[in-house]
């Protein structure tokens, strides 16, 4: 890193670490006017860990849809899968597949392993749905906006068929899923001075580990590397000797596990089945991804970057609602507006970097 | 096989529908040489390159590699590769988002994971030990183009590779970048490495290849030592005459077009594609431009169209000055022009034959005036009479007519627009003799009827027959003016090759 900062000046950054770059700054920058400006709640560091708790899910999703929009693909139907996958674990922890009460009940099975079941079924979903959609998209050639349109209609109505009530899980297991890592060094007092600990949920930690985990299959493995030559030029991956259809294969297999995973994590933190679950979520990690520096085009991208995109996203939120401005809709046009300048500095950035160049 | 010899190809022979591409074709590369493989469009050198990397299968013929004892059979790149043989296309194909290192070594790269230490310390060292401008971190699209060109050849090379094929490398370099792209092939040259050198610039090929393969019409014509070979012997042989069988086809009065009326001139025009040039013509004149492919004699008439961003120059049309920016502020000055590129440029396959010859003059009148039905049934069915189109209606698809009668319907929505000034890039390539003399035929009527024509034609003998000047172009420079007398093969085959075929 110390060698980086020797040689920037000789050396131009490439284009994903220049949109990270500015991510980050962006999201520092702003973080650090809603202290200024507004104070108390931004104070506090549970405020950053409320927006953590709430938004780990999306912050997995989004990992995988940076993975795909990297290989120049996109995939739409990962808010759905997460819902889906967030309503069957529910189902499994109240006992309303009986598939798995047999299960429980022949192999004398305590009422904890619900939770590993729900678990082990989100992955499956996920990879179920990554494998379909991976396999028509890459060894078909079917536009990817079509099958994960398809699928985020297949998960929806899916949701909708086996859902029976608005669910909400069992008390004792939710406690264990619910439970929160609590951190009275970054506490805060409250109105009567009592210090309150801060608090994380474990779905963070998940989604934590997973984006560094995405982070170094991008940054260090061949499949990774492969993910981005086949987002810059699909003509010339395929001539420098690259195995195409198998990159995109995997990065929609992978987009799919972690949509089933973020699944998961949003039943911890809801912990209820509700067919409007996750309602968006793909539009969110879009635009999370974008603002995060990934481009649509392909080629170019970062999960540290489409991590700070998420913060950046809610933080944008949590201003608007703190200003005051409590009506749903100022959210979506902040965002809106938001979405549409961090498009523009990216071009306008891009295109003087590389001014002059063929 | 005997000592020296990288590469020998014997007999090879591809056949295409209707057409035979390779006709026993003989080829043979040293070590250590550059040898530029020459031919105008068609002639096979592209075909000859695809057998030897593997992208198609030949029909005959043996090939043999250095190291191997039999003869080999090629069917993909990759096995090429295998066998030492590298190509670097026109078309660079790296990665633009990938850095320097990475484009080096991606997909060649034994395990799972990516050593970024090793790979850029290697690749450091090869660009250094090239002599390429580039660092292992940058990023490929922050290299200029030759640089981009230099490290897929540094790739190339790094692979073990005894025969390097470069395929028009040079055709989007600027003079210094070509000299930097030669130093580095005299470099592997010393090294010991084949290169095969595909180019369409003579005077290229003379500063640094040592041998030179010439094909025609899918026929080996011969290789000949550089030195012995005089440049316009070679421009004979590329376009198929030999110098004492020339005939002097056309000696019609030219002078008469130095006393016509300038129609459009334009001085020091030059846009992002061609290089300041000077250009006229006169009223009911018929001119042309000619020189090999690549010459830049599209990129003239492009400029003049405005078809490529104009970037300088003073052009007037009947004495006023005018502004051609774009495509439409031509035509609205009254200049039509036929591209080349028939199939890309021309042609909407998808509509009928009556929309695709309203086209022109339903832009020029702007989307608040449409042409009503029945006028535009009117309009087509007197240009496919006054054409002799060929169509089972006008309602019928474009992309169902054959290449004659769809240059023709283009011919008809340029002429429905009454121009003063028409361009036609290539109107006879790829259609039947029949109909080539039906255009060449209208072209002098009508300049006879005042309009001015300019006429591109990788055909000499064509546009013998038809201008009355001719605008001569080598490496992207009007060479001459033509006119006369001079309008015969030898002359203007000698103003292509140049300076060089004068003094033997």
């Amino acid at each position: 890193m110390e060698e980086k900062g020797k040689l920037r000046r000789r050396e131009p950054i490439t284009d994903t670490q220049l949109l990270m770059t500015i991510t980050i700054c962006i999201f520092v920058g702003m973080y650090a006017l809603a202290i200024l400006i507004w104070g108390g709640g931004f104070k506090k560091p549970q405020m950053l860990f409320d927006m953590l708790n709430d938004n780990a899910y999306l912050i997995i999703i989004s990992c995988g849809l940076t993975i795909v929009m990297i290989t120049g693909s996109i995939d739409i139907s990962v808010g759905g899968v997460t819902a889906l996958v967030a309503m069957v674990g529910v189902m499994i922890l109240n006992g309303n597949l009986h598939l798995f009460d047999g299960i429980i009940a022949a192999w004398g099975l305590s009422e904890s392993f619900r939770i590993v079941f729900a678990l082990l079924m989100s992955l499956l979903i996920g990879l179920a749905f990554g494998f379909v959609q991976g396999y028509l998209i890459a060894h078909l050639e079917i536009q990817p906006f079509i099958i994960t349109l398809a699928g985020m209609f297949f998960a929806r109505g899916m949701i909708t068929i086996i859902s029976v009530d608005p669910q909400k899980g069992p008390q004792a297991l939710m406690d264990i899923l619910q439970k929160r890592i609590e951190m009275p060094w970054l506490g805060s007092p409250n109105k009567k001075g009592v210090i309150i600990p801060a608090r994380m949920e474990i779905g963070v930690v998940i989604a934590l580990v997973l984006v560094v985990l995405v982070y170094l299959l991008l940054r260090k493995t061949r499949l990774g590397r492969s993910f981005y030559a086949v987002g810059g030029n699909r003509q010339s991956a395929l001539m420098l000797g690259i195995n195409v259809r198998h990159s995109r294969f995997m990065a929609h297999l992978l987009c799919g596990l972690l949509s089933g995973i973020a699944g998961f994590v949003f039943m911890m933190h809801t912990g209820a089945g509700n067919a409007t679950n996750a309602t968006a979520a793909e539009m969110n990690a879009i635009a999370s991804s974008i603002i995060g520096g990934t481009l649509l085009t392909g080629g170019v991208g970062n999960v540290i970057g489409t991590f700070f995109g998420v913060l950046t996203l809610s933080t944008i939120k949590s201003i608007v609602t703190t200003s005051g401005l409590r009506d749903p809709w100022w959210q979506s046009i902040t965002t809106g507006a938001m979405l549409c300048f961090f498009i523009l500095l990216q071009s306008v950035v891009l295109m003087r970097k590389n001014r002059g160049k063929k | 096989m005997k000592d020296g010899i990288v590469l020998t190809m014997r007999g090879i022979c591809k056949r295409f529908p209707g057409v035979m591409a390779l006709d026993r074709v003989d080829f043979t590369l040293r070590k250590g040489e550059i040898h530029a493989l020459m031919g105008e469009n068609g002639a096979g050198k592209s075909t000859l390159i695809k057998v030897l990397t593997g992208v198609y299968a030949k029909d005959a013929g043996e090939i043999h590699v250095d190291g191997v004892d039999e003869a080999i059979s090629i069917r993909s790149p990759q096995e090429a590769q295998s066998y030492g043989i590298s190509t670097v296309y026109q078309e660079i194909s790296l990665c633009p988002n990938l850095t320097v290192a990475e484009n080096m070594f991606i997909g060649r790269t034994e395990g799972k994971t990516v050593n970024w230490k090793a790979m850029e310390k290697r690749a450091g060292e090869l660009l250094d030990s090239l002599g390429i401008p580039a660092r292992p971190r940058q990023q490929l699209s922050s290299c200029s183009l030759a640089v981009q060109q230099m490290v897929a050849i540094a790739r190339a090379v790094d692979t073990d590779c005894k025969v390097l094929i470069l395929d028009e490398p040079t055709s989007s370099l600027d003079d210094k970048e070509v000299a930097m792209l030669f130093r580095l092939m005299r470099d592997l040259k010393e090294r010991g490495v084949g290169i095969i050198f595909v180019t369409h610039f003579l005077e290229q090929v003379y500063e640094v290849s040592n041998r030179i393969t010439v094909l025609r019409n899918g026929n080996l014509v011969g290789e000949f030592e550089v030195d012995k070979l005089p440049q316009v012997q070679l421009v004979a042989m590329m376009i198929g005459r030999e110098l004492q069988n020339l005939s002097v086809i056309k000696k019609e009065s030219g002078a008469a077009s130095a006393l016509r009326e300038v129609r459009y001139e334009a001085k020091q025009l030059s846009s992002t594609e061609s290089r300041p040039f000077d250009f006229y013509i006169g009223k009911g004149e018929v001119n042309g431009f000619t020189g090999l492919l690549g010459s830049g004699r599209s990129e003239s008439v492009r400029a003049i169209f405005g078809a490529d961003p104009v970037t300088g120059g003073e052009v007037t049309m009947d004495g006023k000055k005018i502004r051609v920016a774009k495509p439409l502020d031509a035509m609205k000055n009254g200049i039509a022009y036929l591209p080349e590129d028939r199939k890309r440029d021309g042609i909407i396959a998808e509509l009928s034959v009556r929309d695709n010859i309203i086209l022109a003059l339903q832009v020029l009148r702007g989307m608040g005036h449409p042409i009503s039905r029945a006028k535009a049934e009117e309009f087509a069915d007197e240009y496919i009479e006054a054409l002799g189109i060929k169509t089972a209606s006008s309602d019928t698809p474009i992309g169902s007519l054959s290449g004659g009668n769809q240059q023709k319907v283009i011919l008809a929505r340029w002429l429905l627009t009454h121009p003063k000034y028409l361009i036609l890039d290539e109107p006879t390539r790829g259609i039947d003799v029949g109909t080539k003399t039906e255009i060449q035929r209208l072209v002098l009527k009508l300049a006879e009827e005042g309009m001015s024509v300019t006429f591109i034609s990788s055909e000499i003998e064509e546009m013998l027959r038809t201008c009355s000047r001719l605008i001569v172009m080598r490496d992207r420079n009007i060479v001459g003016q033509l006119t006369g007398d001079e309008l015969t093969q030898s002359h203007v085959m000698h103003t292509i090759a140049g300076g060089g075929g004068d003094n033997e």
